[in-house]
């Protein structure tokens, strides 16, 4: 199974509010993924010569107790880069002047158990074993501020319960998909893109997918562009959401094999597996509600 | 006979399907109203009685499910499999049903006023369905007997191995099944078409039988050939 949600505000007053809006909906999909959860929210850009990295430190020997102090102080005085970071237990996110590359790849030399989650101008990502209401009382969801974001619930079929396992994955800067389904194809995938020198993190289906997508962004693909290749490139059942810094992005497997539903107003887009998840949002009973067509791209711009 | 209204979200779905099944079958109820069904799954499901259940909103996976002699009306959408395995009675959303609406039903009549999903009608054993909207993919796949009528447009693969159910469709058709053929109407196909419209209510009476193409089996996959592989 697996659950899908995504929340696009378009009235600005409501970006304040996107957490307490989703919560209700991931846990809503607690059903359909009771194991671990996760969310990307895009927040304000930062300025053109800063990146933040959301780091997860659940697999290193301190856990919840990591110093990340101590890390923002390591990466000023070995980098000489100004960090700021912002810690909530396990999880931070780690603000950098300049690019992140070398930030990244000293983190990775020098703590390797860390895991690094997400990368941008935008991106906040948090995911973690757990039920959805767990995970979202663990990093104060309720609270999350931004323009939109892209959530999930996982129950695991095809590779272990673990954090790393668990989505939004993301690659590249400020993108991100969650996957419901599974897909049949994910090895071909990595040996068509790992001589292109794109690493794998995981033995994940989904993280096939995620890398495909942002491999052929990079490559100068739109979004729409890139989303047809995947049509003709990834096999199996899938329900696909996607975000980047402006923009969620939807698409479903010719087969419609898993579920998504749409409710759309003039405040807001959102997107959830079933209807349950969207039955608490303001406004819903007049909301244009409609079933989102298989093989077809759905693109909602903030 | 009482007419109830039961409110989803000060009540557990359970309680609402166990009065279905003991007052309502008593024949104490003739109606009940459902309001908040906010996307919950099973709402009035395995009914055994000609109650009236109106549920007011979106309902979520296999609404009337299985119903026997219920009339069921949902004002909203309907998530996977609405009225799947119907026996009899009737089940009537007024917005959009999901994949699989009307999966296996033996009898009884389901109505859809908007579009239905993939699989609309797969494996229909006796039911009808009339759509008023269109249909997606692969709908009537191995449907064995009952009719659809679809006022909209059919996806792919409409009627793939079809048996003896057969399907009205009125707009396009992206493609047909496998062994699915357009034939011509008879004037028993136009009363078939007039009455089932009839039945779904006057915004699906207003459509002329005359405008509806029949496609039924052409058989050929009935037999088992086993020179097939030598006639490519």
């Amino acid at each position: 199974m697996c659950g899908i949600v995504g929340l696009l505000v378009k009235t600005p007053a409501l970006r304040d509010r996107l957490g307490e809006l989703m919560v209700p909906m991931l846990i809503g999909m607690t059903e359909r993924g009771p194991d671990s959860a996760g969310l990307a929210v895009f927040t304000e850009m930062l300025g053109e010569n800063s990146r933040k990295i959301s780091v997860y430190s659940g697999l290193t020997e301190e856990g919840d107790d990591f110093n990340w102090q101590a890390l923002g102080h390591a990466i000023s005085t070995h980098l000489g880069v100004a960090a700021s970071v912002e810690a909530k237990g396990n999880h931070a996110v780690i603000t950098v002047a300049g690019s992140a590359e070398p930030v990244k790849h000293w983190m990775r030399e020098t703590y390797p158990k860390l895991y690094l989650l997400s990368t941008g101008r935008s991106i906040d990502l948090y995911k973690d074993i757990g039920t959805p209401g767990e995970v979202a009382q663990r990093y104060d969801f309720k609270h999350l501020k931004g323009t939109h974001l892209v959530g999930h619930t996982r129950m695991a079929t095809e590779s272990a319960v673990t954090p790393e396992r668990a989505h939004p994955f993301t690659a590249g800067e400020d993108f991100c998909l969650v996957h419901n389904g599974s897909l049949s194809n994910p090895y071909g995938i990595r040996r068509m893109l790992e001589p292109l020198g794109i690493g794998f993190e995981t033995d994940n289906d989904t993280e096939a997918a995620c890398r495909f997508l942002e491999w052929r962004l990079r490559e100068g693909d739109d979004l729409e562009v890139a989303l047809q290749k995947g049509f003709e490139e990834l096999d199996g059942f899938f329900t696909f959401l996607m975000g980047t810094s402006d923009k969620l992005a939807l698409i479903r497997d010719p087969f419609a094999c898993k579920p998504a539903v749409v409710a759309e107003t003039d405040d807001f887009v959102a997107i959830a597996s079933e209807f349950r998840s969207l039955a608490h949002l303001p406004g819903i009973k007049n909301a244009h509600v409609f079933e989102p067509a298989p093989e077809e791209m759905y693109v909602w711009n903030i | 006979m009482e007419h109830l209204t039961f409110d989803l979200a000060q009540r557990p779905l359970r309680e609402l399907n166990q009065l279905l099944h003991t007052d309502a079958e008593a024949g104490k109820i003739g109606k009940v109203t459902v309001s908040n069904p906010d996307g919950a799954h099973n709402i009035a499901v395995g009914l055994n009685c000609p109650v009236e259940v109106e549920v007011i909103g979106h309902a979520g996976y296999y609404v009337g499910g299985m119903n026997k002699s219920a009339s069921i009306t949902v004002t909203g959408s309907a998530g996977t499999g609405a009225a799947e395995n119907m026996m009899s009675g009737k089940v009537h959303i007024k917005g959009f049903a999901s994949n699989g609406a009307g999966a296996s039903a033996h009898g009884g009549l389901l109505v859809i006023d908007g579009d239905a999903g993939l699989r609309c009608g797969i494996s229909l054993k006796g039911g009808d369905i009339v759509v008023g909207g269109s249909v997606g993919s692969f709908s009537a796949f191995m449907a064995q007997a009952g009719r659809m009528v679809i006022c909209g447009d059919a996806g792919d693969a409409l009627g793939d191995s079809l048996y003896e159910a057969v399907l009205y469709v009125k707009g396009n058709i992206t493609s047909l099944g496998a062994d699915a053929q357009i034939e011509p109407m008879s004037e028993t196909d136009y009363a078939a078409v007039a009455a089932l419209l009839q039945q779904s209510g006057p915004a699906f009476a207003a459509h002329d039988p005359h405008d509806f193409k029949r496609v039924a089996s052409a058989r050929t996959l009935y037999h088992w050939n086993a020179d097939a592989d030598q006639e490519y």
